[in-house]
């Protein structure tokens, strides 16, 4: 118990270490190591991995870090992450980063990519265009040339050649990450009290900035305690957050709303490190090849997709069954418009289903959260006096 | 200040008008002469395909800013709130899905037909494709064509992109659209719709090119957008489009050899006071009187972006006959809002150089990340690059709501007064030198 509060402890300085120091000083163990670092949502990182560098998720600066010269670039009906961004890296805070991936999520992030090649910052900076065409020999096709432009873009940095055996060991490895993770949500599904949604938050976003090795130490531990009955239950309902897969809410907010009766036993949060579902195969003489399958079969239902296959409001209902949760907090950034365009859909889906939703936006910095707690207090009373 | 008159007509007016009023009773009557509508958009259409295989299209953008210039837009977007859309998401979604909820009454009052087809080419804007996972939601188990346009991440085509985007329309868009027009694609009339769209596009960049002249003939915003109609949307290809814009050269190219300057709803500008470069949509809300605040201060524009995000013709592309799927995958991946962020500046710089622009002025859209994320940096680039005076103002595309008229004209009055001061300044240093 005591080991967990120190690793939780630990992950918590380094999911908001805005200085990326642990990676800083990962980087400076090793000639040829490379820092990538990557906006949300999802970029394999096992790629990275294999070619001796480190993936570094950048979430933004959450309500850590006062924003001056970025609300300079931003007009205010623009979300908050990008300003938190643009401020870190001319703040330099990023210096020390070789290259930065910006996933296609939306243009604002799109848009960025071309903001750090003005402001020039990284030796490379690309727009990560995940296919939208699901086809193994189109959108597969088009997937692993984009990967291997940026495995050359980071060669070309530290000259390491990525072997079939490197890349395989490196898929394993966040295979066993995801795997931990999903294990470790299994358990909060059930027991959501043994580990608080703050504390499993602050240890998921340390997984963005530190080895994978050293990462799944860590959830290793993690799982391994709250096997164990610790903590005491509360009479909460259980919730699933959908919407916060970028811009992420301030932790005030999350603790919010668990202290107002809801714990929440699935989100969006990190879904980057969750975003293949199952593994990846890491036995095969094509390893790249085993990544663009995954993508293209097995990504997470995601407002990056286009879905029109696979709807996300039935699979935000799948998801709510499965965890056997009562209900479902729309949790989006302000302006965002991939969550909050989608979000009337997955509410309709929930209203299908007979799901119990309630929604509301925020800013990474929003430090009022009064109106949200009395919102999922009244939710969570109105859902245990009908259950 | 002068009356309010009727608009002039020119004959490429005319022949415009002629062609959208055809359109849209052949759209109306589409049902009944067994015609398939296919709903697409504008930056990166493939309106030849479509035509080629005899369908009509729809583009939900369009029909979001007509319903803006008819005032219309202010209560579907409220419509489409009540149905949960956030007050912060793209206007024009909203606009739409309003309009759909409204009984789909297109800009001549007539009923607008459902689709055949969702042709989703979404070419320099993600929420393009959110609106097409909303629409079909709406029309439930219509066929769905899908075309990822490859973003200019690097600043240029790759031929991997070309590889990715022809096979799509090989092996997915067509057979799709072929299933959904219940024909093969003839592509020797594709081709010749190409050479057709490829001669319009010459006749327009020399449209577009005669603001060079000082003065300029044309305003190349708030009359570009009316001119930029046919090649950008439903005509691009046919005989009538190249007919409209061989009128429209001709009408241009007069009025510069006369040294008239351009037409506005009132009449003829007197005078060029200021010659600017604009960034950014124009307001349809509230299109007359924010053009008027221009043409008061005899302000023309000489070249703007938004006039190219059907294409970034001036550039040197044009579609090609020979080359078919790989020039449609060209152009979708040139329009304007798919260039990277330093392609846009450089661009605007040579803009402003070109077209010896006396300030750079950016009408930033609450609704349009694609447009607006970056372009405050945009503009301190084009500031130090150029050295002229930059003017910022804000407002949507068709939400009423974000359209401050007087804040607007305060803003512009302003920055027109900054740009006199600098010119007596500069033609002060001139007589001295
Ligand atoms: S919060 Fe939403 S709008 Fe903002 S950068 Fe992220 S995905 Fe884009
Ligand atoms: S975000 Fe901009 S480009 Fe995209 S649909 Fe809205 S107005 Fe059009």
């Amino acid at each position: 118990m005591e080991r967990l509060t120190k690793t939780i402890k630990e992950c918590e300085s380094l999911a908001f270490d805005l200085n990326f120091k642990e990676a800083k000083k990962w980087k400076s163990e090793g000639a040829d190591r490379v820092l990538v670092g990557y906006l949300p949502i999802y970029v394999p990182r096992e790629i990275i991995h294999a070619a001796n560098g480190l993936g570094v998720g950048i979430m933004g600066v959450g309500d850590r870090k006062q924003i001056i010269k970025g609300d300079a670039y931003y007009q205010s009906y623009i979300c908050h992450l990008p300003r938190g961004i643009i401020e870190l890296a001319l703040d330099h805070n990023l210096d020390g980063f070789d290259g930065f991936l910006f996933p296609a999520i939306c243009d604002c992030v799109r848009n960025l990519s071309g903001m750090f090649k003005i402001v020039k910052k990284g030796k490379f900076t690309r727009y990560f265009d995940y296919p939208q065409n699901f086809d193994m020999n189109i959108g597969g096709t088009f997937y692993r040339e984009l990967i291997e432009t940026v495995m050359a873009d980071i060669k070309a940095i530290n000259g390491v050649e990525v072997t079939v055996e490197q890349l395989n060991h490196s898929i394993a490895l966040y295979n066993k990450n995801r795997s931990l993770i999903e294990k470790i949500y299994n358990i909060r599904q059930e027991f959501p009290w043994r580990l608080s949604a703050v504390d499993f938050y602050h240890v998921l976003r340390a997984g963005l900035v530190i080895p994978v090795e050293r990462h799944n130490e860590m959830l290793e531990e993690v799982y391994s305690v709250i096997q164990n009955d610790i903590g005491e239950p509360m009479d909460n309902i259980r919730i699933v957050i959908s919407g916060s897969f970028c811009e992420q809410p301030p932790i005030g907010l999350i603790k919010s709303i668990e202290m107002a009766g809801c714990y929440i036993i699935d989100d969006d949060f990190m879904l980057g490190s969750r975003w293949i579902m199952g593994d990846v195969d890491a036995t095969t003489d094509n390893p790249l090849n085993a990544l663009v399958s995954a993508f293209l079969e097995k990504s997470v239902p995601s407002s990056a997709i286009y879905d029109v296959d696979n709807p996300k409001g039935k699979r935000l209902v799948d998801q709510v069954r499965m965890r056997q949760a009562d209900g479902v907090i729309f949790c989006a950034a302000s302006f965002c418009d991939p969550a909050l365009l989608d979000r009337p859909d997955l509410q309709k889906a929930c209203d299908e289903a007979g799901v119990a939703h309630i929604n509301f936006q925020f800013h990474e910095n929003t430090g009022q959260f009064k109106v949200i707690k009395e919102q999922a207090g009244t939710f969570s009373d109105s859902i245990k006096l009908w259950v | 200040m002068s009356n309010p008159t009727e608009a002039i007509k020119e004959k490429s007016m005319v022949i415009q008008k002629e062609m959208l009023g055809d359109l849209f009773t052949q759209l109306s009557n589409a049902k009944e002469n067994g015609k398939k509508v296919v709903y697409t958009f504008v930056p990166g259409n493939l309106t030849e395909l479509i035509l080629a295989l005899d369908m009509l299209p729809v583009y939900p953008e369009i029909n979001a800013l007509q319903s803006g210039m008819r005032k219309k837009s202010g209560s579907y977007i409220k419509d489409a709130e009540k149905l949960g859309f956030s007050e912060d998401v793209c206007t024009y979604v909203k606009c739409d899905i309003g309009m759909m909820l409204n009984g789909n009454i297109g800009p001549t009052g007539e009923q607008l037909p459902p689709p055949d087809l969702l042709l989703l080419s979404y070419t320099g804007c993600f929420t393009f494709l959110k609106w097409f996972e909303n629409l079909e939601r709406l029309y439930p188990g219509v066929e769905i064509a899908m075309l990822h346009t490859p973003y200019q991440e690097d600043g240029k085509i790759t031929d991997d992109q070309i590889n990715y985007m022809v096979k799509q329309l090989t092996e997915e868009v067509i057979p799709k659209l072929e299933k959904v027009a219940g024909k093969k694609m003839d592509y020797d009339r594709l081709s010749k719709m190409l050479e057709n769209s490829s001669k319009s596009e010459q006749l327009w960049v020399e449209v577009l090119q005669s603001a060079k002249n000082v003065p300029s003939p044309i305003d190349s915003y708030f009359a570009g957008v009316y001119y930029m109609g046919p090649l950008f949307t439903a005509f691009r290809g046919t005989e009538k489009a190249l007919e409209y814009y061989q009128e429209l050269h001709n009408e241009v190219f007069e009025r510069m050899r006369l040294g008239l300057h351009p037409i506005n709803p009132e009449g003829e500008m007197k005078e060029e006071r200021f010659r600017l470069v604009v960034e950014g949509p124009p307001n349809w809300t509230n299109f007359r009187e924010f053009w008027k605040i221009f043409y008061d201060m005899g302000a023309v524009i000489v070249a703007s972006t938004y006039t190219k995000v059907g294409g970034v013709y001036d550039g040197g592309f044009r579609h090609e006959p020979e080359k078919p799927l790989e020039s449609l995958a060209k152009y979708c991946m040139g329009c304007y809002t798919n260039l990277n962020l330093p392609q846009r500046v450089d661009l605007i710089e040579h803009y402003i150089k070109e077209y010896k622009a006396d300030g750079f002025l950016i009408n930033s859209i609450k609704s349009c990340n694609s447009f607006s994320a970056g372009q405050l940096l945009i503009m301190r680039e084009i500031e130090q690059r150029c050295g002229v005076p930059v003017g910022f103002i804000e407002s949507d595309l068709v939400d009423p709501r974000y359209f401050s008229y007087a804040n607007i004209k305060n803003r512009l009055e302003s920055y027109f007064q900054m740009l006199e001061q600098r010119k007596i300044i500069m033609q002060q240093e001139g007589a001295s030198i």
